[in-house]
Formats: structure tokens, sequence, C-alpha cells
């Protein structure tokens, strides 16, 4: 390990990283590809597994509508949660920026944490809850006099979305955090100066600089969402399938792998592209932040 | 610095209950004396967490994650110090697509490793073993490992090695000794990060756990599957008082803001 020679041994690096290259090459892009192999593969109920190369799989999701709405259900579930934690993080994250030093540590901890806590244990804390009509949601939105009867949370689009948002709203708010950490205090002063007041200050001062990190934290809580697991499973039930859900039963219920991997596969390139390319617009539409 | 308005703590205040909520609720839950789920409004009682004795799978399950977490983790430190050393200090031709290749699995949808995890292990004839989850917890808590080392890396004091190599130390010596015990906080708090993601991890576990491999969210998942009880809240309660006392740790040890502010630029992609 002559780690401080830097100069003159070209292959130190390669050593020191051989290993971990090994190991990721054997057992992360060689399952990754045997998957997308899968997917053309072909299926029977009593044959199992045939390593044809075939475009059934692929054929019956573009074609059966059943995949269309549980794709768009995918996908609006996502943007509902991501417009969610957006509209809710990034106001915090300010007020929380705003704090003095203690309150902000402390509040930092107890709004981060979770991020670290058994995302089952969170949803798990959502479905007691919600807990059918009778939820404690329920009754304290009816007695704050939101709405009069019960609206069902539990096995409801609704519901996936605000587990989902609690789930994601960490990312969302250090997000936003990490931008504001980027701000010059005296700029806000200097608006204030100038006569404008808190409203504009936030419009126009504000929210221009923080739009890079509300857009980089919308992109993880989309991405995250859209592929979430545990928290579609938990408060959806067996019917409200996501991807991830449907990916699940088709592995180990019906145990139609093939179609299992594309709809896996199709997830893992519809948000591959979703994601860079919505990183390629934010940087060429904030480059001066960037820079 | 201007204060925050009444308008703006009413705000906070609502913002900071329902996040925290969903916890409470679940660890007060678990503290119910009655046979369903309910709140503990007649008095607090330990009966739900007496029941978990007498649910062995529970405790299986407990020490199979704790199991899982200290070693791969440990594992995940023994492949990501030297390459983050690497990383950190020479200037090679695909420096930057190995640090991109290394640091993919925060990107890949878990349910998409762990279906690719499922398929190759299967083939490979190690399906459900423990083996095989070993294999996979590394790969998924490598990122985090290699992150905080890296960041321990970068940031050292070089001249230190240098004054050790004039003094004679080479090798595995300048390792052992010197570079080392300069990196120790990174390495550690990047084992504690890693720990915690292996030991919460469900999406891709659920996957390739089988009766016997199954980890404790594994177990708690399927059990909620099937139905929601007062026993689950107090298995929840216990797996939170674990995350809790690791997070503290880190907190004390290293700063929980440094760490998941790491974390989420990382997942920034």
């Amino acid at each position: 390990m002559s780690a401080v020679a830097e100069e003159g041994s070209a292959r130190a690096p390669w050593a020191l990283t051989a290993p971990a290259l090994m190991l990721f090459v054997g057992v992360l892009l060689i399952p990754l590809a045997m998957t997308v192999m899968l997917s053309f593969h072909d299926w029977g109920q009593y044959k199992g597994i045939e390593p044809v190369f075939i475009l059934k799989n692929w054929h019956e999701i573009a074609t059966d509508p059943y995949y269309a709405e549980m794709f768009w259900r995918t996908f609006r579930i996502a943007i509902l949660t991501t417009l969610l934690t957006a509209l809710l993080g990034a106001p915090e994250a300010y007020i929380l920026n705003r704090m003095d030093g203690r309150w902000k540590s402390f509040f930092l901890l107890v709004i981060l944490g979770p991020l670290l806590i058994s995302v089952v244990a969170r949803t798990l804390g959502w479905a007691l809850l919600f807990g059918g009509n009778n939820g404690l949601v329920n009754k304290l939105l009816m007695s704050l006099g939101v709405m009069r009867s019960p609206i069902p949370f539990m096995f409801t689009e609704t519901g996936m979305v605000v587990a989902l948002a609690h789930v994601m709203m960490p990312f969302m708010v250090l997000s936003v955090w990490a931008a504001l950490q980027r701000l010059d205090p005296q700029i806000e002063n200097a608006a204030m100066s100038l006569g404008a007041g808190p409203g504009t200050t936030i419009r126009r001062i504000i929210m221009p600089q923080i739009m890079p990190g509300v857009l980089s934290g919308a992109i993880i809580v989309f991405s995250l969402s859209a592929s979430a697991f545990a928290t579609p499973a938990i408060i959806g039930g067996r019917r409200l399938k996501v991807a991830a859900t449907l990916a699940y039963d088709e592995f180990l219920n019906t145990l139609n792998w093939p179609l299992g991997a594309a709809v896996a596969t199709l997830l893992l390139v519809a948000l591959v592209l979703i994601v860079v390319g919505s990183n390629a617009l934010i940087e060429r539409r904030y480059a001066e932040v960037f820079r | 610095m201007r204060r925050n308005g009444p308008l703006a703590l009413v705000f906070h205040t609502f913002f900071v209950i329902v996040m925290v909520a969903p916890i409470l609720v679940v660890c007060l839950v678990a503290f119910t004396p009655e046979g369903f789920l309910s709140l503990p409004t007649n008095g607090f009682s330990l009966r739900w967490f007496r029941a978990i004795a007498n649910y062995p799978e529970f405790i299986h399950a407990f020490w199979v994650s704790l199991g899982l977490g200290a070693l791969s983790s440990f594992v995940a430190l023994l492949f990501a110090v030297p390459a983050a050393l690497a990383i950190a200090r020479y200037r090679f031709r695909g420096r930057d697509a190995l640090a991109a290749l290394f640091l993919s699995p925060l990107m890949i949808p878990h349910v998409v490793l762990g279906i690719a995890f499922l398929r190759f292990f299967t083939s490979a004839g190690l399906g459900g073993s423990f083996a095989a989850l070993i294999i996979a917890h590394v790969i998924i808590v490598f990122p985090f490992a290699l992150r905080l080392t890296l960041a321990a890396a970068t940031g050292m004091d070089r001249t230190i090695e240098i004054a050790a190599v004039s003094l004679g130390a080479g090798g595995w010596t300048l390792f052992r000794r010197v570079t080392l015990p300069l990196i120790l906080p990174g390495v550690i708090s990047g084992w504690a990060l890693a720990f915690i993601q292996s030991f919460d991890d469900l999406t891709m576990t659920v996957f390739l756990a089988a009766p016997g491999t199954e980890t404790l969210p594994v177990r708690m998942f399927l059990y909620i599957q099937d139905n929601i009880d007062p026993l689950v809240t107090s298995v929840s309660a216990c797996v939170i008082a674990v995350t809790m006392t690791a997070l503290i740790l880190l907190d004390r040890f290293y700063g929980l803001d440094r760490v998941l502010a790491g974390k989420s630029g990382d997942t920034g992609r």
C-alpha cells in the first residue's frame, strides 16, 4: 500500500480497487444482465421457465391495459407524493434554517431521524392511524371540522400518498436545507432594506435560489416513491398494485419470473430515463447555480 | 438572522407532529394492556413485550438481522476501504466511472436488485441461503461504507504519512499504524450507517429470504400481511429502540447532519 508515492505507480489504484470492481461485476452487473435476459424467456404453468428468446412478456405488457393502468397508478402516486413533500418540506426547511442553533439541531434530528427507522415500522404507524373509518386521523379531521364524513385511507391511493410522503419527507427537507446553506443571509436583509415585504422576499429572492434544491429533492423522492415496495404493499393491500408489488407477486406467488423480470426491467429503464433526463434539464436551467 | 413568525411556528408544530405521530403511535400501542389494537388509556402494560418470547420466529429473525447487518457491513468495508483510498488519492483513467459504479446500488430500485439477486443466486444453487443474503447486503450497503470512508480519506492530513515513511515505515505497517487510525472515525461511522441500512432493508431481502433466513423486517412484513395486532407493534418498538440507539451513537460520534447530508448528496445523482 504505497499510498504516499502518488506518481510513478499507475498500477496502485487499480490494485486497490480490483477486489471491489470484481465484486461489483460478479454479483451486480451479471445478475442485472441475467434479469434483462430473463424478461425475454418463455414461461408456462407446467413447463416452468424456458430459456428461449421470445417477446411474449413485453408484448403482454404493451398490449394488456392492466399493465398500463398499473404503471400509470405507480407514477401518479409518485408524482403526488413528490408534490406533497415539496409543498410541505420546502417551507419547513426554510423555517428550520431560521431557528437558533440548539433548536435547529434538535428538530433536524427529529425530522431526519425517521429516515433511518425501519420503513415497516413507520408504515405500520400509518396503518394504525388510518385504521378503518374510526381511525385516529379520521376522528381528528372530523373533530376539527375539516370534513363531515370519514374518508377511507387504508387500501386507497390517498393513504399510500400520505404514508409515502411521510417516508420520503426527510429527503426533501435535506435537499432544500442543503440549498439554503449556500444562500447568503445578507441577500435577504438587502431585499428588506430596499423595501421588499416578506412575501416579495420569499417569492423573488428565496424561491429562485432554493429551486435547484427542491428539484433535486423531487427527483430523489420521485424515483424512490415510484419503486417503493413496503408502503404500497401494507397500505395498498393485495388489490391496489404498483410496479414493485406486482413484480413481487409475479416472482413469489404466480412464479411467472420472466413476466416479473420484464416489469422490473421496464421500471428500471423508465426511472433511469426520467432521472437522467430531468437532471440534465435542471442543470441546463440552473447552470449558474451549479457552476 | 430574522425570527420565524407565529404562522411559521404553527406550521412547524404541525409538521413535527405529523412526522413523529406514526412512530409515536406504534410505541404507545405496544404498551397497551388490552388484547386488541388500542392506545394504552387504562395504564401501561408490558404484556406484549413478554408475548414476543412466545414467538421464537421473531427472536430468530432478530439474530439473523443482527448477524447479517454486522457481517455484511464489515465485509463491505474490507472492499470499500482500499477502494476509497485509491479514489481519494489517485487521479487515474476510469476513476469517475468506478466511483459511479460503486455508488450505483443507491440508484437501482431495491425491487430490481432483489429480483436480480434471486435469479442469480437460484441459478448458482445458493437460493435462500445466509451466504446469498450476506453477498446481496454487501452490495447494497457498499455505497454508504464507501462514502464515509472516502470523506475521511480525502480530509486526512497526508504529512503524517510522509513523516512515517521518512522514519522507515512502509506498506502494511504504514497502513495499520498510521493510515487506518487516522481514518478510523470515518470507517466506524461508515460501518454504523451500513449496519442500519442492512438492518432495515425489506424490499430486496424479501425476495431472498427463506424460512430460517428471514430477517426481522421480512418477518414483520409477512406478519402484517396476515393481521395487525399489538404483538407486531411491540416488535416494532424494539426495532425503533435499536435504531435510535445507533442513531444517537452516530450523532455523538460523527454528527448526524454530516452523515445524512453526505447520503442525500449521493442519492441526489
